[in-house]
């Protein structure tokens, strides 16, 4: 710890840290542009100066950039001498020279970080009375808008989009007082993470073009706390509501978790929400013709549903809603509704999860990481927050070689300079070349049999405890012995595998490389298991081992079960159309809750329609095992209510009380009612508002219709409001959904909620870790005898896409444009063999699906790397190896054109 | 005795020595002195002795400058030597004058740096413009490395040396050591924040030396002819000799090696054969265009580092830039703003954006719209981009003729607002 003074006030503060971050920390206004909380100094913008005294008689002082001069003990610095007031207010002249001044036209007004800058400085009178620059605008493809003029050219965008992200089409361009911070020429900004553009932008060059389409102010925006369901990660989000339909979603900071960012799936992928597919009633079919249930026959149908009735339960449903099934059907009768292959690794994830010697990392943990290695998980397109997360851990090295140089972890540009391609080594072990072989120190592409033989041989090269290959293929030897060096090496090494390779042998290769990194370590070993969906593992916690969808397929075909509910679940999405279509055929009635038509709302004899997680609260568990609590944003415009709400009894109407039902009735989730927020620390009647204080047209909205003022609908859910009044976040920020300080209307309003920049949230929580590590040490796993997968044909593996691998999210108008169809990578010696071209159609043998080819440079011969696209083929249809058969006259719906790989192979194209 | 140990081999006329007479001419001497045992460590000691201070504009010791290089077995091993020979301050052509004519004698003066920062690279950065100087490099290069002063192993000595000659894509920002470094580098020519400084962490992360040419044609004749020499050689308080030059509205404009503490005097007298006939000196800029203006009352002031400093200006470059009565010192500095924006890199607001406004003004004011605001934001655009604001010197270097010209020609401004046209056109 180190003392500042600061105007003649004495702080506290960490000497590690730079004096604008610790003038933030401590609840100072200090007006910044290019600094950023996570992306450290680089002193462009020169809007955060102060004056600093070298001591005591120092009158004079000199005015030096608060960003870029360390918070050194017995600092004496003035923020609100005159010569540095001066200094800011003419920065903010200079940067309102050129800039458009279009703020009542502009999305980003209202919460507009320069505007909040501009009041802050005190300029207000336009000295420039001479033309201003004006810039071409791009287009950026389907997510973001581009507005060149509103640059104030702060660099925040490209060191983000470049330096941080990894991106590598967004660049400065040209000099002097026309830099262009754009692409090369229009085009998609190739990025996954390009959205976060959006809120690192101080003003509105890069904004949301979703929202743009139908934008509305910030303060008008009915908003709560909400978690992400667009994969197994839980990013914590404010989506924003207004007129019924849901505008957008910011990133919400969660200190553990998101932190500042998301991933362009989390960000655009909400549309569907508001989607005229959605199911909107209750439906009856009649002699296979599909009618509106009135209301009051609901009941009598739900009655039917006992005696042998099962439930299949579903990874994108909540807790409560599995719970609830769960709770209607019996546990013995409650299925997991996952592909078979899933369920069995999705018990070794259980498993490992309650093994001691590991610990599942957050995303802020995997950040530290030293030395990863991921195992068959393409992470960019399964877990796409963590790919930005290990962009950050590979750059330990770089923080290790500054601090060895004492150069401050803070000084962004020079601790890059210094290390420059230095990394902290990854090694990706995958049947593909992946969005992450950028920053990779090894990248081994093989047929997923010929990985989890590398996998092996370098858990064995890490502890001979560990068996050795089987069949170890030559060219492997020198990158085990390699890879298990670095990761040996490190101080901390992590481990990533998971479930979307579907490989069982590769997660448990994994887990020996993670036990042998242990071995000999007195603290569990970081192995991150990466689940797909939202609340994969909250199913996995609820249904039991032998409850695999297969089972409850098999129960009904053998006539065991005749009833079945099935719960935001598209059965055939998770089994062989041939499997799912003989046991339905089988069944007396079948009750589906979805909140979109799918192929198995088709079959059902009822279907209820149910919210979606913006109109609902709920809570899901990520992959880590952290439950967290997403609040209801807004009113579902439709009879759509929370599946839960349909399957309980009428004694249960509150989602708390399930909540805590689930909790006492279930060990395994007594904490998930940990998560209710304290309503005791709420003064009694006070409701925590959802909508802001200048929330304006509450009684003009509706009056196209009436006039008549109507009662503002009320939540007898929760203790959120949808209202302005109540309690304000500045008082109790225990339910925080948008940040808002006085003179903060933007994002940056943030740290005023932090304990210090960059920490935890003042009064919130980072969600509640489930599952506790007291289950039973595994031992290693014995090595395959040799590949697994023999025969005709090439070795199949599974690719997957940001865009388009989650069913709901593709269901978005935006998605759906970055989408690309159903493919199959080959290698070109595999093409050629199979007289197959870039772009030609192919049906993959065993399955009614085609795929178009895409021939890639890295691929391995004798594999192929499927690609389902929306749906269009069903994996669990396809054997371990395909063969193709070329199909002339058939054009794709989406061409590979969307497609962003390093390898495409262009010779023959 | 030399005195002249910079231009001692030029001849114009007869182009540049190859290897044969430079070495004639004493040239790659302490080459030998190094194959026969002179440490980096002498070698160093002799230059701090020497008192050698950068010539390229900020006069900083040389010695000292390389004594910041980390050394001993936990520093990098790989380090770089970098030659700034982006020679683009207006008014400034000395360092072309050394390279077009003695070229060996930059070669030299690098082998000598780097083998004392333990460099096995070095770079020329040198202006695009400059293909005379190019083709001279290019050719004493090749010379040196068939000689083996180059490559592995020089002279039996152990030591490498490879020197790469870049030329530049042209941006006067390139001349900041830092952004000549990113440049080198292939990124954007953008200053990188001192510290950490080259010497710690320079080109490719690595410890850079960034030296001036003409700071290491110095070193030659240091290391031949001893420190006590180079004492001799200097008329004023800094030692050695210096490049000076002068352009403008004089009689012979040129470039000179003159000792240290020539008084300004005799350089615009007796070598630029004083002013063209029919015109008299107003003022000049002593050291290119972003030093402040100096009156004709200072002209007995001996010219160097210290002496200058003392009347608000800066050696700089040594290279004066002439202002004569019957030139509009406001159109000359409005000249000088345009230069400064338009070369400005565009990362530091105040530069970005003042130096637009300001060249916008002086348009304005040549035209005869200027108003009377607008020099109050001239004034205040002095303080705004000075020293200490910005994150480079580009715009506190055009702060200098800036707020110097509003002090000296505040009449001039004024003329230009009250008669509403340049007075100096007719």
């Amino acid at each position: 710890m180190a003392k500042i003074l600061v105007d003649g006030v004495e702080y506290d503060v960490d000497p590690e840290n730079n004096l604008l971050q610790e003038c933030l920390s401590q609840g100072l206004d200090l007006p910044y542009f290019c600094w950023h909380p996570c992306m450290g100094s680089v002193g462009a913008c020169r809007q955060c100066a102060v004056k600093q005294y070298r001591d005591e008689e120092d009158e004079k002082g000199m005015i030096v950039m608060a960003c870029m001069t360390p918070a050194a003990d017995g600092s004496r610095i003035s923020i609100t001498d005159a010569q540095a007031r001066l200094m800011r207010e003419q920065v903010i002249e200079s940067l309102m020279i050129n800039h458009p001044h279009d703020c009542p036209v502009c999305e980003e007004g209202g919460e507009c970080h320069l505007q909040d800058m501009t009041v802050m400085s005190g300029h207000n009178y336009r000295r420039y009375d001479k033309k201003k620059r004006t810039h071409q605008n791009q287009y950026l493809g389907p997510f973001i808008n581009h507005e060149m003029n509103r640059c104030i050219a702060c660099y925040r965008c490209v060191r983000y989009y470049d330096d941080y992200a990894g991106g590598t089409d967004l660049s400065a361009q040209a000099s002097h007082h026309h830099v262009y911070f754009g692409r090369y020429e229009e085009g998609v900004l190739e990025s996954e993470f390009s959205g976060n553009l959006v809120e690192v932008c101080p003003t509105g060059v890069f904004t949301d073009r979703v929202f743009s389409a139908h934008y509305t102010r910030k303060w008008d925006l009915q908003s709560a706390p909400s978690v992400c369901t667009g994969c197994g990660v839980g990013c914590n989000t404010t989506p924003g509501e207004r007129y019924g339909t849901l505008r957008r979603i910011v990133n919400r900071y969660n200190s553990d978790v998101n932190g500042y960012f998301l991933c362009d799936r989390g960000r655009f992928g909400f549309e569907y929400v508001n989607s005229g597919e959605r199911l909107s009633e209750p439906q009856v079919r009649v002699k296979g013709q599909t009618e509106a249930m009135a209301p009051e026959h609901i009941p009598s149908v739900l009655q039917q549903f006992t005696g042998d009735v099962i439930g299949i339960g579903s990874p994108r449903a909540s807790n409560e809603g599995n719970f609830a099934l769960q709770h209607l059907v019996g546990e013995e009768n409650f299925y997991a509704g996952v592909a078979d292959g899933e369920h069995a690794i999705n018990q070794l994830i259980l498993q490992l999860a309650r093994d001691p010697a590991f610990h599942n990392p957050s995303i802020r943990e995997i950040e530290q990481a030293d030395a990863i290695i991921i195992l068959g998980e393409d992470v960019t397109n399964v877990a796409p927050r963590v790919a930005l997360a290990l962009r950050q851990s590979v750059r330990n090295e770089a923080r290790a070689l500054a601090e060895k140089n004492k150069i401050p972890q803070w000084h962004d540009a020079a601790v890059r300079e210094l290390a420059q391609h230095d990394r902290s080594p990854l090694s990706i072990l995958s049947s593909y070349a992946t969005r992450l072989d950028d920053i990779a120190e090894d990248s081994v592409i093989d047929g997923p049999a010929g990985l989890v033989q590398l996998a092996h041989a370098i858990a064995h090269r890490l502890n001979d405890e560990a068996a050795d290959a089987e069949a170890l293929e030559p060219a492997h030897s020198d990158a085990a012995g390699k890879i298990a060096a670095q990761l040996k090496g490190a101080r901390r090494p992590l481990v990533i595998a998971g479930s979307a390779s579907g490989s069982l042998e590769l997660l448990q290769a994994a887990s020996n490389i993670a036990r042998a990194l242990q071995s000999g370590r007195d603290t569990p070993v970081d192995f991150c298991t990466l689940v797909p969906e939202a609340n994969t593992l909250g199913l996995t916690l609820l249904a039991r081992e032998e409850n695999s969808l297969g089972a409850a397929l098999e129960r009904i075909a053998a006539g065991k079960a005749s009833k079945l509910i099935v719960l935001e679940n598209d059965l055939y999405r998770r089994a062989a159309p041939a499997q799912v279509d003989a046991a339905l055929g089988k069944l007396e009635s079948l009750l589906v809750l979805d909140l979109m038509p799918t192929a198995t709302t088709e079959k059902a004899d009822y279907v209820l329609p149910v919210t979606a997680f913006s109109e609902q609260e709920s809570t899901t568990v990520n992959y880590e095992g952290r439950a967290q609590l997403s609040f209801q944003v807004h009113q579902s415009a439709s009879t759509a209510r929370p599946a839960w709400l349909w399957l309980t009894p009428d004694n249960i109407s509150r989602v708390d009380d399930l909540i805590e039902l689930c909790s006492a009735q279930l060990a395994r989730f007594g904490k998930l009612d940990d998560l209710l927020p304290d309503v005791s620390q709420f003064v009694s009647g006070m409701k925590v508002p959802r909508q802001s204080h200048r929330y304006s047209g509450r009684t003009a909205m509706r009056a196209n219709i009436n006039v008549h003022e109507g009662r503002q609908p009320q939540d007898d859910q929760s203790l959120l409001a949808f209202s302005m009044e109540g309690v304000s976040p500045l008082k109790n920020a225990a339910i925080l959904g948008q940040a808002w300080a006085p003179g903060w209307n933007s994002n940056q309003s943030i740290s005023k909620f932090q304990e210090e920049v960059n920490g935890e949230l003042k009064q919130g929580h980072t969600g509640e870790l489930l599952i506790a590590r007291d289950g039973e040490r595994l031992s290693y796993f014995p090595a395959p005898t040799a590949k697994s997968a023999s025969g005709d044909g090439l070795e199949l593996a599974l690719a997957h896409q940001i865009f388009g691998s989650d069913e709901l999210s593709a269901r978005s108008e935006a998605i759906q444009q970055r989408m690309t169809g159903a493919y199959v990578s080959l290698a070109p010696s595999d093409a050629e063999r199979l007289s197959l071209k870039q772009g030609d159609r192919v049906s993959l043998d065993g399955n009614g699906g085609l795929a178009t080819v895409c021939i890639r440079k890295k691929m391995k011969p004798g594999t192929a790397a499927v690609y389902c696209g929306d749906n269009e083929i069903n994996p669990h249809a396809l054997e371990a190896r395909v063969s193709l058969s070329k199909v002339d006259g058939e054009s794709p719906v989406r061409a590979l054109d969307g497609l962003i790989v390093s390898d495409l192979y262009e010779e023959a194209y | 005795m030399v005195d002249k140990p910079l231009t001692k081999n030029i001849d114009l006329a007869r182009g540049p020595m190859d290897i044969a007479g430079y070495e004639a001419a004493d040239g790659y001497q302490s080459l030998r002195a190094i194959a026969a045992g002179l440490s980096p460590d002498d070698v160093l000691q002799r230059v701090k002795d020497s008192g050698l201070k950068g010539r390229g504009g900020a006069g900083f010791p040389t010695g000292l400058k390389w004594s910041f290089v980390p050394r001993g077995d936990d520093a990098p091993k790989q380090k770089y030597l970098v030659v700034n020979a982006d020679e683009m301050e207006p008014g400034t052509f000395k360092d072309r004058l050394l390279m077009e004519g003695d070229p060996h004698l930059l070669i030299e003066g690098m082998i000598i740096a780097a083998y004392t920062i333990g460099a096995s690279v070095g770079y020329i950065f040198l202006r695009g413009e400059y293909v005379a100087s190019e083709r001279a490099l290019n050719k004493a290069i090749a010379e040196a490395k068939e000689k083996g002063y180059l490559g592995r192993n020089i002279l039996d000595s152990g030591y490498d040396l490879e020197i790469i000659l870049h030329t530049s894509a042209g941006r006067y920002i390139c001349g900041e050591e830092t952004a000549l470094l990113n440049a080198l580098e292939g990124k954007r020519a953008t200053p990188r924040a001192k510290p950490p400084f080259p010497q710690v962490s320079g080109l490719w992360g690595k410890p850079t030396i960034v030296n001036n040419v003409e700071t290491l044609c110095n070193l030659p004749g240091i290391l031949n002819y001893g420190v006590e020499w180079y004492h001799g050689l200097t008329r004023g308080k800094d030692h050695g000799t210096k490049l000076f030059g002068a352009s403008g509205r004089v009689k012979s404009p040129g470039c000179w090696e003159l000792p240290l503490g020539t008084p300004i005097r005799e350089i615009l007298e007796d070598k630029a054969g004083g002013m063209c006939d029919g015109y008299q000196l107003k003022a000049f800029l002593p050291g290119g265009a972003s030093t402040d203006f100096m009156l004709p009352e200072h002209l007995d002031i001996p010219f160097d580092y210290d002496d200058v400093a003392k009347v608000g200006s800066r050696l700089a470059t040594g290279t004066m830039i002439v202002l004569d009565d019957r030139t509009c010192p406001v159109g000359m500095i409005g000249n000088m703003m345009t230069f400064f924006a338009h070369e400005s890199c565009g990362f530091c607001t105040p530069c970005r954006d003042g130096l637009p406004w300001v060249d916008a003004i002086f348009r304005e004011l040549e035209a005869g719209k200027g108003k009377e605001k607008d020099l109050q934001i001239l004034h205040d655009h002095v303080e705004y981009m000075g020293p200490g604001r910005t994150f480079c010197a580009l715009a506190p270097g055009a702060t200098a003729p800036l707020g110097s010209g509003l002090k000296h020609f505040a009449e001039d401004f004024a003329r230009h607002i009250k008669e509403r046209a340049c007075p100096y056109r007719h």
